[in-house]
C-alpha cells in the first residue's frame, strides 16, 4: 500500500491540549507544513505567546521560545538580530498581539523587522476563560461585555491588519480564515508566502487567521464555523492588504 | 594600554564590548545615555547589532530573545526604565538565560530627579520583579572598577545562567576618570550553550532548545526552584566580593558602596586626624552581600557601632543589620533622592557617636 497523507514531522507526537473544535490545531498545521515544504525546519525558529497558545512548544518540532504576554515580536526581533538568516515567527492570539502587545508588533513592522508573525484572531480571550479582546464585535457577548460589547463604552473592534499595512516596513500583510476547506488552503498559501517574504528579506510579514473558540463563544464546532463567516468575515474582510 | 580619560558610562560600554558583548538593545535616559550612544557607534564596526527599542519593555525581551539565541548580549537604563524592564528580568531568571543589565541609578520614586542616587537597591538585590529568583548585582566605585567589572559580569552571567546587574549611582556614570583596559581574556571555564535556539533538526547533535520559563505542574516548578535555589546557594558560597579597608582593631566601621564609599575614605582620613579610627566595608557584590565579613568585622572587641551610609532612606542597611544580628549598634546617615552626605558630615557623625559611647 502506498502512503498518500502523513502528518507533517514538522508536528511532534505530544497530544495536543486544544478544546475539540478548536482552530489553533488547523493553524499549527498549517505553519508546520509550510515550514516543511519550504524545507526549513534547521532554521526556524518559533516564538510561541502567553493564551491558549501557550504549550506551542511542545508541538512544534523546531527550537522555540516562550515569550511573556504580548512580548513575542520583541523576542523574535532579539533572536533575529543574532541569527539573520533564520527564519524566525511569531504565534499570538488576539489579546496577546492585539491588546497587550501592540507596541511590540507596531514596531516591529515598523523596523520592517524580518520576521513573521501568525495572528489569530478569536474575537475573545481563550485561555483565561472567555474575557472580550480588541478583536470582539460590537454587540458580542463575552464574560467581561455581559450586554454584549458596546462601542461608545469601549470603541469598535480593531482591524490590525489593516493598520499594519499602512506602516511602510510590512512587505506581506493578508487575512484568511478557517471556515471552509478552500479558505484553509488558502491560508497555507498565505503562511507560506509570508515566510517566502521573510526569506527573501523583504520586511515585515503577518497573517492573520480569523478563528473560532467554540468553548468561550458557547457553541458547537460547527455553528461556531457558521458564526465566523457570518459575522467575522464581514467586519474583517479577507484579502491581502499589503504586498511589496 | 596607556590610561584614557572617559565618562563611566563609555567605559562600561566599551569594557563589554571587550569583554565580547556584540548585541544591545535599549531605550534612552537620563542619566545613561553615554552607553546606548557608545555601542550605536562602536558594534556595527564589530559585526555586532546596537538596536534602539521602543521601549525598556521591548528591550529586554530583545535581551531575552538574543540570550535565548547564544549570544552575549546587555541592555542598560535608569530606575524608571529598570522598573519596566522588571517583567522581562524575571523571565530571564525563569528561563535561566544570562544578560547584563546596567542600572545607572537616578533618584526616585516616580520620575524622581536626573540626579545619582541609590534608591534602587531594593528592587537590585531582593527581587523587582515577581518570584522567587535573585540576580548577581555588581556595585563599582569608580570608572576603573565599573570597567574592569563587566568581563566579570558577562562571565558570572555564563556560568550561572542569570541575569548580572550593574548597579551604579549615576555619578559613576557621568564622571570622567583615567581608564586602563586590561587585556581582558576570561580566566573562567564557560558552559557550551547547548540550550539556545539556533535552528535543530533531528539529526543536530543537541536537544531541541525550548526557552521558557512556564512550568505548569507543581514537580515541574518545585523542579525549577530548587535547582535556581541550590544555583543561588553556590553563588553566596562562590562570588561574595568586598573591599574591607582599615577594619582591623576599627572602634567605627562604615558600609558603604559606589560613590559615596569613596566619601567614607575621605572621613576615614578626617577621623584619623582626630585620633579616631574608623575602617570601611564596601560590598562590591550587593547580591551575594558579604554578610561573613560584616559579621566577622562586627563581632571585633574593638568595634563601637556600625555606620551604614548610603545615597537613600537606608535600603543596604538592612542588609547590614541581618549581619551583625544586633551585636552592635547599626546607625544610618542618607537621605532619600539625590542628596550625598560630605565627608565632613560622615565624619561628625562618627564623632557624635563615639561621644555617646564613651
Ligand atoms: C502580563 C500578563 N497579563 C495577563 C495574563 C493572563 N492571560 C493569559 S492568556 C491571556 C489572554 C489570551 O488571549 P488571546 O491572546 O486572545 O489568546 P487565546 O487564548 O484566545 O488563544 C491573558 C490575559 C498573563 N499571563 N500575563
Ligand atoms: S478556549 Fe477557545 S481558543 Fe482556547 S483551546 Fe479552547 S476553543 Fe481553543
Amino acid at each position: 500500500m502506498t502512503k498518500v497523507f502523513q502528518k507533517t514531522k514538522l508536528l511532534t507526537d505530544e497530544v495536543m491540549h486544544y478544546c475539540p473544535g478548536c482552530t489553533h490545531g488547523i493553524v499549527h498545521r498549517l505553519v508546520a507544513e509550510a515550514i516543511d515544504e519550504l524545507g526549513v525546519q534547521g532554521k526556524t525558529v518559533g516564538v510561541v505567546p502567553v493564551g491558549c497558545a501557550v504549550f506551542a512548544y511542545k508541538y512544534f518540532n523546531i527550537d522555540t521560545q516562550e515569550a511573556a504576554h504580548g512580548r513575542a515580536p520583541a523576542v523574535a526581533t532579539g533572536i533575529k538580530r543574532v541569527h539573520p538568516d533564520n527564519v524566525v515567527f511569531t504565534y499570538q492570539g488576539d489579546g496577546d498581539l492585539a491588546s497587550i502587545g501592540t507596541a511590540e508588533i507596531v514596531q516591529a513592522a515598523h523596523r520592517g523587522e524580518k520576521i513573521t508573525a501568525i495572528f489569530v484572531n478569536n474575537a475573545i480571550y481563550g485561555m483565561t476563560g472567555g474575557q472580550m479582546a480588541p478583536t470582539t464585535l460590537v454587540g458580542q457577548k463575552t464574560t467581561t461585555s455581559p450586554y454584549g460589547r458596546d462601542k461608545d463604552h469601549c470603541g469598535s473592534p480593531i482591524r490590525m491588519s489593516e493598520m499594519l499595512a499602512t506602516i511602510e516596513g510590512s512587505a506581506y500583510i493578508e487575512r484568511v480564515a478557517l471556515n471552509n476547506n478552500a479558505n484553509i488552503m488558502k491560508a497555507k498559501r498565505a503562511i507560506k508566502k509570508a515566510f517566502e517574504t521573510q526569506i527573501a528579506k523583504k520586511g515585515f510579514s503577518m497573517i492573520e487567521v480569523l478563528s473560532t473558540c467554540p468553548t468561550n463563544w458557547g457553541k458547537s464546532p460547527v455553528e461556531a464555523m457558521e458564526w465566523l463567516e457570518e459575522n467575522m468575515i464581514p467586519y474583517y474582510p479577507l484579502g491581502v492588504k499589503k504586498e511589496v | 594600554m596607556a590610561k584614557k580619560l572617559m565618562k563611566g558610562c563609555e567605559a562600561i560600554a566599551e569594557a563589554a564590548i571587550r569583554a565580547g558583548c556584540k548585541f544591545f538593545f535599549g531605550y534612552p535616559i537620563t542619566p545613561q545615555n553615554d552607553i546606548p550612544e557608545h555601542m550605536a557607534a562602536r558594534l556595527p564596526q564589530i559585526g555586532g547589532c546596537f538596536l534602539q527599542a521602543e521601549s525598556e519593555v521591548a528591550a529586554i525581551n530583545m535581551v531575552y530573545g538574543a540570550a535565548g539565541a547564544g549570544a552575549r548580549v546587555m541592555t542598560s537604563s535608569s530606575s524608571c526604565g529598570i522598573s519596566l524592564k522588571m517583567e522581562g528580568i524575571t523571565f530571564i531568571a525563569g528561563a535561566e538565560l544570562p544578560c547584563v543589565i546596567v542600572n545607572m541609578m537616578r533618584g526616585g520614586p516616580g520620575l524622581g530627579s536626573i540626579q545619582a542616587s541609590q534608591g534602587d537597591y531594593f528592587q537590585a538585590t531582593k527581587g523587582g520583579g515577581h518570584g522567587d529568583y535573585h540576580m548577581i548585582v555588581l556595585a563599582p566605585a569608580s570608572v576603573q572598577e565599573a570597567s574592569d567589572i563587566m568581563q566579570r559580569a558577562f562571565d558570572l552571567a555564563d556560568i550561572y545562567r542569570t541575569p548580572v546587574m550593574l548597579l551604579a549611582d549615576g555619578i559613576i556614570g557621568q564622571m570622567m576618570e583615567p581608564v586602563e583596559f586590561h587585556e581582558q581574556e576570561s580566566k573562567r571555564e564557560l558552559p557550551e550553550k547547548l540550550w539556545a535556539t539556533t535552528g535543530w533538526t533531528p539529526d543536530s547533535c543537541r536537544k531541541r532548545a525550548v526557552v521558557n520559563s512556564l512550568y505548569i505542574t507543581n514537580e515541574e516548578l518545585d523542579t525549577l526552584n530548587q535547582r535556581l535555589q541550590s544555583r543561588y546557594r553556590e553563588i553566596q558560597k562562590n562570588e561574595v566580593t568586598v573591599e574591607e579597608y582599615n577594619t582591623e582593631n576599627a572602634e567605627f566601621i562604615l558600609c558603604a558602596y559606589g560613590t559615596i564609599a569613596r566619601i567614607c575614605k575621605s572621613a576615614i582620613t578626617l577621623l584619623a586626624g582626630e585620633g579616631v579610627k574608623a575602617g570601611l566595608i564596601r560590598p562590591i557584590t550587593l547580591w551575594p552581600f558579604p554578610s561573613d565579613t560584616v559579621k566577622k568585622a562586627a563581632e571585633q572587641e574593638s568595634v563601637k557601632a556600625l555606620l551604614t551610609v548610603e545615597i537613600s532612606s537606608g535600603q543596604m542597611l538592612e542588609d547590614v543589620r541581618l549581619a551583625v544580628n544586633g551585636r552592635k549598634e547599626t546607625a544610618f546617615l542618607g537621605r532619600p533622592g539625590s542628596y550625598l552626605p560630605s565627608a565632613e558630615e560622615i565624619a561628625q557623625t562618627v564623632l557624635r557617636m563615639r561621644r555617646m559611647h564613651s
